[in-house]
């Protein structure tokens, strides 16, 4: 075994290898950029080497700074984590000739993998089933139907030349064949000017199920189960779950085997993932396969009980597997959930800021967090905004996902807005307990998920309105031990001789409301958007308790500031506080709005100093997020001076312009 | 503790009838103040709301901690009184929470008669002085007035009570250590002036919020120059200038947030030590209470069906139950607090009134806070209790309240005449807080008493002279008498002057004890000295 391992990563998953090589007795060195000096993972390691700026292709990305520093420390070994250096076949390479080992499949292995076509055309090879396609030269209308007809309807027509969903058609029976031919063609020519046509197997409802393999350097290999990514946004995974829901024993040793006569075909060794599509009939085609430790492996080693970082080391030092295949045990159920600063509402739109205050749920058997952040820290523009992995594990999948969904009403997290709420609804959500899984899953259920309809709102609201009123009524001094009942501290806006009436401003969905919440003596009646309901219950520490129309429920209510999440059985509601206006963010004259409106970096400078604008005219464009904004005048006037030039980095918040409003009076 | 047992039949007719009458009484009172509640109706409340003001009870509500009660004082001070109505007299007192703290809170309402003081003004400030004094509950002054009434000036501005008084308080009381802080939210005008200037820290709110002894009209009448209300005295002028106020606002909300602050700041706690136990509900439905007093007030009713509706669990030792058994004396508690009661069942004899000196002293020594339900016809009359030294007796049960320094409530729940009133702590003898409900009566004696008396002196007149009067003559004579005494002795008429502290659902009696007695324990409650007693 290694004595002194360097992690070529930051983040959680740099946290994640540090712990392993810690109960392993091997020293580890991280490294850091400008933007993680007082990183987490810097902070867990023995050593930290600082590898240069913020953007990761100045620092992480940096091979030969990597090495030096591997060299430098004396570290044996190097781990690449996922991303960054870990599937660089150059950077494998590289460690080789400078005698240090590389925790991975050797470069060949990487390169093999790296082309996606290439890949294929191996595994093909080594008779591991692709998707069912033609791609032959010959179009004959009559070739491409046989073809269509032997791989079974329904099919895919696609330009070879497409894109964009140009010149594609779903064939969904033979009858349909020579039709949507003729129009593909016709639409392909016309954008592409080449209408050469490829016909795939088209799966309806594929899952996408991914196979843990690992291999050692001596020429045994082993599948460690399988996990079901299905559940994707943007082609990026959001909750995975291990075993796959309706798994067979049968189907996974046959994926399984698949999966490892696949890695061995290109000489695999270390932590290896296989990814087909499974579709519904039980049929699984080879999509890639991921030649590093996955961001979900977590899940596998719940079910397995077994550290795979601890294999990969193990491996990379010329040990042998730690298991032959029929001693690997598959016990309960385990979920991932990935918790990213992103706004799931606007599109999944990345967010940063700082965390003002995290609590994750507390961690037992049951649950682990891996995180690479504290309270305090930033999440950046520079590298990924996730923020933590939730991993809970239980007996069987319907407990697992009561875990998971207690865990996430339990995550608190606080200055920058992120998909917990969004994780919440969707694992609440019915087709999702169902199990009824594949990759148009959030696509298809979104209005499940989102709980935006008017009809989520009016039955959410009330609630939302109800759990703030106590929230607020909560949020009072505490009352002296010496006086510790007096009426005084009393919540219901007691008065006399009339109504006790609370009134509050609630922001549900992008909308506002107005509350009233009369206090009937055992219970409240609230009015809000035109509906009446009353309400009786309480709320402890942040368990709402709650009957209303005869149903008693009990929710959990995550208060950050302003900003509240109610997480009911049925799913969350997000919503604010609005407080009255204090005018105090109200100082017309100086340069309201011209502020940063996250991290980003200015683009361009529209006006030059001195000049006169008139409202709403573009000052300057930052970019953020792989956004353009433009900030502009607020009112006519004129700009006096530019705080920041092109290129330079701005924190959220920054003010930007030197601004003087125009005088209406003079 | 033992439990009070119940002897209504809540199906009995004249339970239902009793009940029904006290409904309507109650209905009427909750009536006429949400109609007072208006402040000076829908015009004034837009005119006043279109400066981008909050109305006087949007600020109180802003003021104070969520959901926090409001004890609300003297709601229908003025109610016709005057040729045209003053709501609530223009302003609004009342305790409440704020920043966790028992607040004394003047709300000026501007949308009456431009939140001027008339006399009533003056006396229900004062009132809420006097109680901010005596409880040491900090005064929160929202200040939002043209200054005296000058129609009434003579009422207003000369006597000792008069507007001069709130500045002596202030002065006296913040040399107390009772904090008096004020937002100007609006006009503070002349001796309104004061308030701010008198207050230990100050806000005010910009382009809104205006201090001057002499206003721009009273300025070019002195000296000719023309100036405008901001210039003269509006927030930039007394923040950045004069140092009048302390605190720049930049609306209401923000003068509310910034005096929360300034509340938040006074690092005082609240003194309790007394034995305190937590609350248990009463046995009983409290409104059953409604049921039990009889819709005819020469009906006697038994005053322990109406404690048992107030204390907690309805539990009530009482003290010398078999002796003087008209006046029920005993310990209870309310919402937790220990307290001694004094309730009248009946007309006051000798027995009951050394009884009542005898479990005052009691109190007094335990510092125990007293609550006195008022339902008293008077002193015994006649040969053989003059003689017997009912004046004597009543003298010694007169000198233990008023001497007794622990905190009194007085309810008024049915009639308070005569030198009974004064026995059972009636306004003269300064309780904390006095309380009526909507179906007492106060008269120096009973209306028929009254117009008894009258006729019997007008008969004895007419007899010397040998004339003899009709049923009918005697009746138009009594007539008058009565109705004067209906009139004047009605609980708005009282309130109306400020008699008393308000006219309370008798629902809420439990609650309003509750919030008046813990409010009065901001206050330590100090040693009783007596004097002599008539023995």
């Amino acid at each position: 075994m290694f004595s002194k391992l360097l992690i070529a990563n930051r983040g959680e998953i740099a946290c994640r290898v540090i712990k392993t090589a810690r109960r392993l007795g091997i020293t580890t060195v991280a490294l850091y950029s400008d933007a993680d000096r007082n990183a987490l993972h810097v902070e867990l390691a023995d050593e930290a080497v600082h590898i240069g700026p913020a953007p990761a292709r100045e620092s992480y990305l940096q091979m030969n700074r990597v090495i030096q520093a591997a060299i430098d420390t004396g570290a044996d070994a190097i781990h690449p984590g996922y991303g960054f250096l870990s599937e660089n076949a150059g950077f494998a390479r590289a460690c080789e000739q400078a005698g240090i080992v590389f925790v991975g499949p050797p470069a060949s292995a990487i390169d093999a993998m790296g082309s996606k076509s290439a890949a294929k055309q191996i595994m093909e090879q080594a008779g591991v089933p692709l998707v069912p396609g033609y791609h032959g030269d010959d179009q004959d209308p009559a070739v491409l139907k046989q073809a269509a007809d032997a791989m079974g309807y329904p099919v895919l027509l696609k330009a070879t030349a497409g894109g964009g969903g140009k010149g594609m058609r779903q064939v969904w029976s033979a009858a349909g064949f020579d039709e949507a031919l003729a129009a593909a063609k016709r639409e392909s020519s016309a954008s592409f000017g080449d209408d050469t046509m490829l016909v795939e197997k088209y799966l309806t409802k594929p899952r996408h199920v991914e196979v843990q393999v690992f291999c050692d350097n001596h020429g045994s290999g082993v599948y460690l189960a399988e996990r079901d990514c299905s559940v994707q946004r943007r082609h990026q995974k959001v909750i995975e779950e291990a075993p796959a829901p309706g798994m067979t024993a049968a189907l996974r040793r046959e994926m399984g085997d698949t999966a490892v006569q696949a890695a061995r075909a290109i000489n695999y060794s270390g932590a290896g993932t296989v990814e087909f599509l499974l579709d519904e009939d039980g049929s699984f085609y080879f999509m890639e396969m991921n030649t590093r430790l996955q961001v979900e492996h977590p899940v596998t080693e719940m079910i397995t009980g077994q550290d795979l970082v601890e294999w990969q080391l193990r491996v990379a030092s010329d040990e042998a597997l730690p298991l032959q295949q029929d001693q690997i045990r598959l016990q309960g159920h385990a979920f991932e959930a990935r918790i990213y600063a992103e706004d799931a509402a606007h599109d999944f739109l990345p967010a940063t800021g700082t965390l003002a205050f995290l609590q994750p749920p507390e961690e037992s058997a049951n649950v682990r967090v891996d995180t690479g952040v504290r309270q305090g820290d930033e999440i950046s523009v520079y590298y990924d905004p996730m923020v933590a992995k939730l991993i809970v594990w239980d007996e069987s999948r319907e407990r697992a996902l009561q875990r998971l969904t207690g865990a996430l009403s339990e995550y608190r997290i606080g200055g920058t807005v992120t998909n917990v709420d969004f994780l919440y609804n969707l694992a609440t959500s019915a087709p999702f307990r169902a199990a009824e899984l594949d990759t148009g899953f959030i696509e298809r259920h979104s209005e499940l998920i989102f709980h935006e309809s008017e009809q989520d709102l009016a039955s959410g609201l009330p609630l939302a309105a109800f759990a703030l009123l106590l929230h607020r009524q909560q949020q009072g001094r505490p009352t002296s031990c010496m006086d510790p009942y007096t009426p005084w501290a009393s919540h219901n806006a007691w008065r006399l001789n009339e109504a006790h009436t609370q009134r509050l401003n609630v922001s549900c969905h992008g909308r506002e409301f107005a509350v009233s919440a009369d206090w009937l003596g055992d219970a409240y009646r609230l009015r809000v958007d035109g509906q009446e309901t009353v309400i009786k219950g309480r709320l402890d520490g942040d368990t709402l308790s709650f009957e209303a129309a005869g149903h008693r429920q009990r929710a959990t209510l995550a208060a950050t500031g302003e900003d509240f999440v109610l997480y009911l059985s049925s799913g969350a509601i997000s919503f604010s506080e609005l407080r009255p206006d204090t005018g105090e963010a109200d100082s017309s004259g100086s340069a309201r709005g011209l502020t940063a409106p996250m991290n980003g970096t200015v683009v361009n400078l529209l006006v030059a100093p001195g000049t006169a604008v008139e409202a709403n005219q573009a000052l300057l464009v930052m970019e953020a997020m792989k956004m353009e904004h433009s900030i502009r005048a607020p009112a006519a006037g004129t700009v006096e001076a530019f705080y920041f030039q092109p290129g330079e980095l701005v924190a959220g918040g920054a003010e930007l312009v030197d601004f003087t409003v125009e005088d209406c009076q003079e | 503790m033992s439990v009070l047992r119940t002897r209504i039949n809540p199906r009995d007719e004249a339970f239902l009838a009793n009940r029904e009458n006290m409904q309507r009484q109650v209905d009427d009172l909750k009536a006429k103040v949400a109609q007072i509640h208006q402040g000076g109706g829908a015009k004034a409340r837009e005119r006043h709301t279109a400066r981008g003001k909050l109305l006087p009870r949007e600020r109180l509500n802003a003021l104070l901690d969520p959901g926090a009660p409001f004890l609300e004082l003297s709601q229908l001070a003025a109610y016709e009184v005057y040729d045209s109505p003053v709501p609530g007299a223009g302003i609004i007192t009342g305790i409440g929470r704020v920043a966790g703290q028992e607040c004394m809170i003047f709300v000026n309402d501007a949308t009456v008669k431009g939140g001027t003081y008339y006399p009533l003004t003056v006396k229900k400030q004062g009132r809420a002085q006097t109680i901010a004094q005596e409880n040491h509950l900090p005064c929160l002054y929202l200040v939002d007035s043209g200054g005296a009434f000058l129609p009434l000036q003579d009422e207003v501005f000369p006597d000792r009570e008069h507007f001069g008084h709130a500045f002596y308080n202030q002065a006296r009381m913040s040399a107390m250590g009772i904090p008096q802080i004020a937002a100007v939210l609006g006009s503070c005008t002349a001796g309104g002036a004061y308030v701010p200037a008198m207050a230990d820290e100050s806000i005010i709110v910009k382009n809104q919020g205006t201090i001057f002894l002499g206003g721009p009209p009273l300025v070019k009448a002195a000296t000719g120059e023309v100036v405008s209300a901001e210039e003269l005295g509006g927030a930039d002028v007394h923040c950045r200038t004069s140092g009048v106020t302390d605190y720049y606002a930049n609306n209401d909300h923000h003068a509310l947030q910034l005096m929360r602050n300034a509340v938040g700041r006074l690092n005082r706690v609240k003194p309790v030590s007394m034995d305190i136990r937590e609350p248990v509900e009463p046995a009983y439905p409290v409104d059953d209470i409604y049921g039990v007093i009889p819709a005819d007030t020469k009906q006697p009713f038994d005053v322990r069906e109406v404690i048992a509706r107030v204390v907690d669990g309805s539990e009530f030792d009482e003290f010398k139950a078999l002796y003087g058994e008209t006046l029920v004396c005993g310990f209870a508690r309310i919402h937790g607090y220990p307290v001694g009661i004094v309730a009248n069942n009946g007309i006051l004899f000798g027995e009951s009134a050394v009884k009542g000196a005898h479990f005052v002293e009691l109190c007094a020594q335990r510092k125990t806070p007293l609550v006195f339900l008022q339902n008293i016809t008077g002193f015994m009359v006649g040969k053989q209790y003059e003689a017997g030294g009912i004046a004597r007796h009543g003298a010694k049960m007169v000198h233990a309240v008023a001497c007794a320094d622990v905190p009194k409530f007085t309810v008024i729940i049915g009639g308070s005449f005569g030198a009974g009133n004064y026995a059972m702590c009636g306004r003269a003898y300064d309780p904390r807080f006095l309380f009526m409900w909507p179906n007492a009566r106060i008269s120096v004696m009973g209306g028929e008493q009254a117009a008894g008396v009258l006729a019997t002196v007008k008969q004895d007149q007419l007899a010397r002279e040998g004339v003899e009067m009709s049923a009918e003559e005697i009746a138009a004579l009594k007539k008058p008498v009565l109705e004067q005494y209906e009139h004047q002795g009605h609980p708005y008429y009282a309130s109306a002057r400020l008699w008393d502290d308000g006219v309370i659902d008798p629902a809420d009696t439990r609650m309003v004890l509750g919030l008046a007695i813990s409010a009065s324990l901001n206050a330590p409650v100090p040693e009783s000295k007596f004097g002599v007693f008539r023995m």
